[in-house]
């Protein structure tokens, strides 16, 4: 393999990955905040004990994400220098920003509120929560300004043959990023969304195979206690308010899904009439589309991978979808590869130019149509699992609305494997832009006139003092560590998953106290000191 | 002389002295894991001193590299690129030790533990090593062509400055770690991290006192001197109030010295941000790889109310978990 290849499988692989960890961050920081907002203002033990087990899931997920994101902000300058030389000066502005206005935040007050129960007034502990996730929002932001540069470069001149920054609000308020912001977000609620479903749904569904919680025969819930053998009780912390925390967390989940699910629908909608404007080939390669049309293909046969398009054929059509996507009416054509692919070479060259920053590439012809079996799939399936997912959550809504979830071993399952199809169009929808984008890094802006010099062929970016085995080297690293990580938070998860609420609250799995012990509890004194010396949290 | 390229240069130095400061501690934290801790109610002190604070601490090394990619770009790509091997260990190591710090405690298991804590230890002497060499290579070049890229080969990099950088920021870490420890623990950790101080500092600190004095004989930059003089001081000053028990003073001293060590070498280093040890005509300059003044006007207003900003919550943080930790202090779990 090429070093190109290599380093550009570093950079997806290291990138998705870290786009697991970022939407539940993302999405359940949200949640969380919400769930102890709400706890603070009612007082409800429920929302105590939801803020400190989703909260808990949080914090694993979340040093995994920004352990990962590290790698992120060196990556440009160990494998694309040449990408960093070229866009350097507007590329780097957001990521700064970033790291000053949105990491400090998150990272700083992320830490007060983890050690800081009850060390911070209430309000304030709270309040450090929803600083730092929201320094997380922030962050996403900026990111995506950086990247939607990428996608569609504004604000520039160029010079010497660089881009150079000219219009930081024009950089910054780039309609492609104020699209892909709330579709982003969006996104995130839905993985947090559908986390909260399925987690909640199992512990549900746990109840009712243990006998703590029955139906009635008009089927709805009668809501028991775990029996208390001995003192302790059989099955930690599954009380009452146990089942009021799995109900209102499903019920929260399939909410949050149905309206990130409406709110993402609507944000690609508007993304996507931008993008065939755009990146008009990004477009036609999503629909394997080689002449001009105005239908959506659901479903394709033939190799749509195939150099030549016109092996694809399109088994089911709906008739004027395509415009409505592109266009907003069904009858408007949407160019077609076969249209678009003499345009491209008229305007940036059929050959790359004989410059030995293209390796061995240097003259060789440029594919300009993006491998269509990776943009045509990615559509699909970024859209399909988010429908799955929605559907899935309205579905859910309605089976649990009397209280409780069925017995059925399979319902179960399949709501905790369903955790993973939001991930999976996440992941998708990433995967589809980013490649979709090739075989440019910087892909060209067709509506600035005059300077839509501002394009950078990915052939170009990589760094050309790094040698194949250092690449190879760290692409295996990686691979090796982040399998392993991914391993461990995996393990990790399930574990807390399954000790329910008590193994994030540990007092729990003591029984509800005695009413007649607490008059003679000598002990208040020793209680006093307690909350004095010892921290409320520690590693 | 261009003031804003001059002025990010002082931002990037300063990052990067905020790093070895903040991160310092718990990076040498991280490497007293297990010769000085002696048990898991010591190792989780150790943490704990540094629990609420080390991941903030961390986003100093993520801002100085941000803020170098936006304000010298060239400097960004030829560092990195030149350094990948080295660059790539510090991810992995600072990865490591990231997560071994949140998944430690999870499972309570003597096995688990002990795993995670071979992960701290050696994610943070592994990261602190490369850290150091890489700022020592920073300050006496690399062998970088006309464009910016390394010639020579994936260890082209590998030099005497790499290991004495790394040995420099590796020790400093300890030692700075044992001033905090000795200020921020009771009972036993707290005597026995100022005695490894009184002891250890005038020894591990040479090899930091060293690269700054190869940079100062190199360059001969009158200020150097007095910067040189005042670090040594620094460190007398540090060792007698520690052996006087004043912690507080021993941990400033430590930190005066890191300060007075930093501002010789990037005092050394300006005009060039990164020196090609081929030909001074590739030098990487303040003027040759800077962002353009526009780029620089705009993150200079950012920073200007960004970094105060955040000096003053992080300040505050450190001010609520001001308290002195033991084991007393530590919940059953």
């Amino acid at each position: 393999m090429e070093a190109l290849d290599i380093a550009r499988w570093q950079f997806g692989i290291t990138t998705v990955y870290h786009f697991l960890m970022v939407p539940l961050t993302i999405g359940l920081g949200l949640v969380v905040a919400v769930l102890q907002t709400v706890w603070l203002k009612t007082k409800k033990p429920e929302y105590l004990r939801m803020t400190k087990f989703w909260g808990k899931l949080f914090l694993i997920n979340f040093i995994l994400g920004v352990a990962t994101g590290l790698v992120q902000e060196f990556q440009f300058g160990l494998a694309w220098s040449e990408y960093s030389r070229f866009v350097g000066d507007v590329f780097g502005a957001p990521l700064a920003m970033e790291a000053l206005l949105a990491f400090f935040i998150e990272s700083t007050f992320l830490g007060l509120w983890i050690f800081g129960w009850k060390k911070l007034p209430a309000k304030l502990h709270l309040a450090c929560l929803w600083i730092a996730v929201l320094g997380s929002v922030v962050s996403a932001y900026f990111i995506l300004v950086a990247n939607s540069w990428m996608q569609h470069p504004v604000g520039v001149t160029m010079v010497d043959g660089r881009p150079r920054m000219t219009d930081a609000w024009a950089v910054f308020t780039n309609n492609t990023a104020l699209v892909a912001f709330p579709h982003t977000i969006f996104g995130a609620l839905a993985v947090a969304g559908g986390f909260l479903l399925g987690i909640s749904w199992y512990h549900l569904w746990k109840r009712r195979r243990l006998g703590i919680d029955t139906v009635d025969a008009k089927k709805r819930v009668v809501v028991g206690e775990s029996p208390v053998v001995d003192g302790k009780m059989q099955y930690p912390g599954r009380d009452k308010t146990d089942h009021k925390v799995w109900i209102r967390s499903l019920r929260i989940g399939a909410v949050v899904a149905m309206i990130a699910f409406a709110g993402t629908a609507i944000s690609g909608d508007l993304q996507g009439k931008l993008m065939f404007e755009q990146q008009p080939m990004k477009m036609a390669a999503a629909e394997a589309a080689c002449q001009n049309g105005t239908s959506f293909s659901i479903l394709s046969i033939g190799d749509v991978g195939a150099k030549n398009c016109n092996d694809v054929a399109a088994l089911i059509e709906i008739p004027g979808l395509l415009s409505f996507l592109a266009h907003g009416d069904f009858d408007t054509e949407v160019k077609g590869v076969n249209t678009l692919l003499p345009e491209y070479q008229a305007k940036y060259g059929t050959n790359l130019p004989d410059n030995p920053i293209y390796g061995d590439r240097a003259g060789q012809p440029i594919q300009y149509v993006p491998v269509m079996a990776v943009t045509y799939w990615g559509f699909r399936m970024m859209i399909g699992f988010g429908g799955i997912a929605a559907l899935a959550a309205f579905v859910a809504f309605f089976i649990a609305r009397r209280g409780t979830v069925p017995e059925s071993k399979w319902l179960m399952r399949l709501a905790v494997f369903g955790i993973l199809a939001p991930f999976g169009a996440n992941s998708a929808g990433w995967i589809f832009t980013e490649l979709g984008r090739q075989p440019f890094v910087v892909a060209p802006n067709p509506q600035l006139s005059g300077i839509d010099q501002v394009f950078m062929f990915t052939a170009a970016a990589v760094s050309p003092g790094v040698s194949v085995g250092e690449l190879v080297f760290s692409l295996v690293a990686f691979i090796v560590v982040y399998a392993a990580l991914l391993v461990v938070e995996v393990f990790l998860l399930f574990r807390y998953v399954r000790g329910g609420v008590a193994s994030a609250m540990p007092e729990l799995a003591a029984p509800p106290p005695d009413p007649d012990d607490e008059a003679d509890d000598g002990d208040a004194e020793n209680q006093k000191k307690d909350d004095d010396d010892v921290l409320a949290f520690a590693y | 002389m261009d003031f804003l390229p001059t002025l990010w240069f002082v931002v990037i130095a300063v990052l990067w002295t905020g790093y070895l400061f903040l991160e310092g501690f718990d990076l040498g934290v991280g490497m007293l894991m297990k010769l000085f801790a002696r048990d898991n109610a010591e190792r989780r002190v150790l943490l704990n001193t540094v629990g609420p604070v080390w991941d903030g601490n961390e986003v100093w090394l993520i801002t100085a590299i941000g803020a170098t990619f936006a304000a010298f770009p060239s400097w960004y790509a030829s560092l990195l690129s030149a350094l990948y091997l080295p660059m790539i260990l510090v991810l992995l190591g600072l990865i490591f030790r990231a997560v071994a710090f949140e998944y430690r405690g999870k499972v309570d298991a003597v096995r688990w533990r002990g795993v995670w804590d071979w992960a701290i230890l050696l994610g943070s002497a592994v990261s602190a090593f490369g850290v150091g060499a890489a700022l020592a290579l920073t300050s006496t070049g690399l062998p970088l062509n006309a464009n910016g890229d390394r010639i020579g080969g994936a260890f082209a990099w590998f030099n005497g400055y790499a290991v004495l950088g790394g040995a420099a920021v590796v020790l400093f870490c300890v030692v700075h770690a044992a001033a905090f420890l000795a200020l921020k623990t009771d009972g036993t950790v707290r005597e026995r991290a100022r005695k490894l101080f009184r002891r250890a500092a005038p020894f591990a600190l040479l090899p930091l006192l060293a690269w700054g004095l190869a940079v100062q004989l190199s360059n001969q930059k009158p200020l150097g001197w007095a910067l040189l003089l005042l670090g040594v001081l620094a460190v007398g000053f540090a060792v007698i109030a520690a052996a006087r028990r004043r912690e507080g003073w021993a941990f400033v001293g430590c930190g005066v010295f890191l300060l007075s060590m930093m501002a010789t070498i990037f005092l050394n280093l300006f005009p060039n941000v990164l020196p090609s040890t081929l030909s001074a005509d590739f030098s990487l300059t303040v003027q040759n790889a800077s962002a353009s003044p526009y780029t620089l006007g705009l993150i200079s207003i950012i920073a200007s109310f960004g970094v105060p900003l955040v000096l003053a919550y992080q300040g505050w943080t450190y001010w609520v978990f001001r308290k002195r930790i033991s084991s007393r202090s530590l919940p059953a779990h």
